[in-house]
């Protein structure tokens, strides 16, 4: 197969690339679970906080991508290095599910649960760490799926201003009008997407509550 | 009764409570003596369970004052409140994702009991409560409903409270449960003399385990009278009680000899 031909003559700037992908992909994805989370929890206590913050999010993620990494690229520090770039757009897109499962979750614990919990004289730490976010976490984790599994997909777009990444190729294939190029692209993305939804996916099953 | 001998454990003074528009309880005055099992019993909406909650706290009053023990409930902190109080609640509320040692060792736990004192400790309570000491690896979702119950039970009791807040805690019980629980509560009450608020809106529980009998309407206290006193209570409201649990049973016996 030509595509596999070009792959392995070419295997070891796919692994670089494949590489830059998953970092582009993972640190935007733990950026969006160290803010998305936090915020969750926070939305789900102060019902006022909900709606702006949710909001707020559906409205970035209307922003189509490729105009989000424009808008970003004159901002000083951000435009210099154009990963850093990449990673905050991606991280901006990823927030929405991880904020709204989170907020899902936690609002899904039963009340008297953590009632009883609050009545036996828990702090409100003890409550949130011991009691809603063990039970919430296989909710929060499937958020984090999907933003992970969506991520892979966006970051190809990363390329257009030159982060790297799998989309190098995707690009430049479409520019040279060759398919080989383009699938060099598109074949590791699509097995990272499926890794990333396997690999949650194994974590969520594995917190959840026996 | 000791109540006007000794500071009561249980004080209310005073008490309201409103929610927005709604006034849940009004100039409620109560007193709750050492060892005694106090029986709140009202209909649905009648202020129970909000009086029950104002006493550890999940409910600040509005005004007046609820005292612990001779102390104001909001002079200390809350969290060391309600450690000193066990709470049962209806379908006991148990941690799904815990394990029934996990749930009853929780606040001890978080009081930095050692561990095998604390997995004594759970032994001794399921042995107290009647469950056999294998159930303590399982899962709350894994036991009957009278069983979640009576770890319930034994979780409230773990780190040894004076005061047991149950808020219908055999509500959702079958009949033969209830009765099974009722009886064990009696028993374990004469071995513990723990001081208990009950919440019920069963008449028949009310004067099976109460020593006293509060009845409440439409957020107001309207008599607080002994099991004896309130089967002969002229009080409109008691005997509206009395009478609705006798129809009741008159209508049951009618039905079985047509």
């Amino acid at each position: 197969m030509n595509v596999v031909r070009f792959m392995v003559q070419n295997r070891a700037q796919v692994v670089d690339l494949t590489l830059e992908h998953l970092w582009l992909v993972g640190l935007s994805t733990v950026f969006a679970m160290l803010i998305g989370i936090p915020l969750g929890i926070a939305i789900a206590h102060r019902p006022r906080l909900n709606k702006p913050v949710l909001a707020s999010a559906n409205i970035i993620q209307t922003i189509p991508s490729l105009a989000l990494f424009g808008f970003l690229l004159p901002v000083p520090w951000l435009g210099e290095r154009s990963d850093r770039l990449a990673i905050l757009a991606l991280t901006l897109y990823a927030l929405l599910p991880i904020i709204r499962n989170t907020y899902t979750g936690i609002r899904g614990v039963d009340p008297a649960v953590v009632e009883a919990g609050r009545g036996m004289g828990l702090t409100e730490s003890q409550l949130l760490l011991q009691v809603e976010l063990p039970l919430a976490v296989s909710v929060i984790l499937s958020g984090v799926r999907v933003a992970a599994v969506i991520s892979v997909g966006l970051a190809t777009i990363a390329a257009a201003i030159g982060a790297g990444g799998l989309g190098e190729f995707i690009f430049r294939g479409l520019a040279m009008v060759d398919n080989r190029v383009i699938l060099a692209g598109a074949i590791p993305a699509a097995i990272l997407a499926l890794l990333a939804d396997v690999g949650v996916g194994w974590l969520e099953k594995h917190l959840r509550t026996p | 009764m000791p109540a006007d001998t000794a500071t009561p454990a249980i004080e209310f003074r005073d008490v309201s409570f409103r929610v927005e528009n709604t006034q849940v309880l009004s100039g409620f005055n109560l007193q709750v003596a050492r060892g005694e099992t106090l029986v709140l019993l009202g209909r649905s909406g009648s202020g129970k369970t909000t009086t029950l909650k104002l006493v550890n706290r999940l409910v600040a009053p509005t005004s007046g004052e609820i005292r612990v023990n001779g102390q104001p409930n909001d002079g200390v902190e809350v969290t060391r409140l309600r450690r000193g109080i066990g709470y049962v609640i209806q379908d006991s509320g148990l941690f799904p994702h815990f394990t029934v040692e996990k749930n009853i060792g929780l606040v001890p736990k978080i009081e930095g009991w050692p561990q095998d004192r604390i997995q004594a400790r759970v032994q001794e309570l399921l042995h107290l409560v009647g469950l056999p000491p294998e159930i303590s690896t399982r899962y709350p979702r894994q036991l009957s409903g009278g069983q979640r119950q009576r770890v319930g039970v034994a979780r409230a009791l773990a780190a040894d409270p004076e005061i047991l807040l149950m808020d219908e805690p055999f509500g959702a019980l079958d009949p033969l449960t209830r009765d099974e629980l009722q009886r064990e509560f009696l028993r374990l009450q004469h071995r513990l003399h723990k001081t208990v608020v009950f919440v019920t809106h069963d008449l028949r529980e009310a004067l099976r385990i109460g020593s006293r009998i509060a009845l409440m309407e439409a957020g107001k206290l309207v008599t607080v009278l002994t099991p004896e006193e309130f089967i002969k209570s002229s009080d409109p409201w008691a005997a509206a009680y009395v009478r609705a649990f006798g129809d009741g049973l008159d209508a049951a016996a009618r039905r079985g000899v047509s």
